[in-house]
């Protein structure tokens, strides 16, 4: 990498394409992925790990990444918590949609302009639209 | 960089030939998350309630605690497997590389030990 570095021509970078929807969705699929490998897997710990402590390490954590009832701080990572879990779920959705078509290009498939964007699209509709349904299942049943 | 010659073979800087694996299992591990993590999901959800007699009555059910501890190994395979892309992509210097290199090879694995762990625990009746 070092020797290579200098009076190379450099590759056009992000700020020269015109975006379109499979840049985007790339993009959302890294950032989806690595939201979820740290924050997704850090809470999936925090809560399993909390269960196999007892009932007050699992109040703490309810407490703490839910309802906040517990007042001070909590209130706050509650608040945040809310917010980290619902766009965990979105993330989720997002990054499994985009994997499916990912699966798909790997056997050859989708690579037309008009079908790639068109899937592209498709992958942010999806995980917009499980989200609210998700929730909305969540928070009225 | 190492095209394939003598010297550049000696200092390592080829090919290590783990991409073919690294790729499939990538996706192996992707298609066990499409089972596996809609299953914690929908089985959270449907539960009566959050509190914590029933939570930890439904993960020391044999099926949900198997399930969870397959996402320890196949989500904290795949999420390395994605964090070393993303890592490879974004860290040239060669004191990064290092410090990247350790701690994708240590932190899931403690990860996973860690959930392994909490879940057998939790399915023993040790908590």
């Amino acid at each position: 990498m070092a020797q290579a570095r200098s009076n190379r021509p450099l590759s056009p970078h992000l700020q020269i394409w015109r975006w379109g929807p499979a840049m985007l969705v790339s993009i959302l699929h890294r950032v989806t992925g690595n939201g979820l490998a740290f924050a997704g897997i850090g809470l999936l710990l925090w809560w399993v790990g909390a269960i196999a402590s007892g009932p007050e390490a699992y109040q703490t954590f309810i407490d703490y990444a839910w309802t906040g009832a517990s007042g001070g701080l909590a209130v706050v990572t509650a608040l945040l918590g809310k917010v980290v879990l619902i766009g965990l779920t979105w993330a989720f959705f997002q990054h499994a949609a985009s994997g499916v078509r990912h699966l798909v290009l790997d056997v050859g498939a989708g690579y037309e302009l008009e079908a790639n964007a068109r899937w592209s699209t498709l992958t942010i509709v999806f995980s917009v639209l499980a989200t609210i349904l998700f929730w909305a299942f969540v928070l009225l049943r | 960089m190492g095209n394939g010659t003598s010297i550049g073979r000696v200092r390592g800087l080829g090919s290590s030939h783990q991409g073919t694996h690294h790729w499939l299992v990538q996706r192996l591990t992707a298609v066990g998350n499409l089972v596996l993590i809609p299953f914690l999901m929908i089985s959270l959800v449907l539960l009566p309630s959050h509190d914590y007699a029933t939570v930890h009555a439904w993960v020391a059910k044999p099926i949900p605690s198997t399930a969870l501890i397959l996402i320890m190994i196949n989500t904290i395979t795949h999420a390395r497997l994605g964090v070393q892309v993303m890592l490879e992509d974004y860290i040239h210097e060669e004191g990064g590389k290092i410090t990247a290199w350790l701690l994708v090879n240590i932190v899931p694995f403690a990860a996973a030990a860690f959930g392994i762990i909490s879940v057998i625990r939790i399915a023993l009746g040790g908590a």
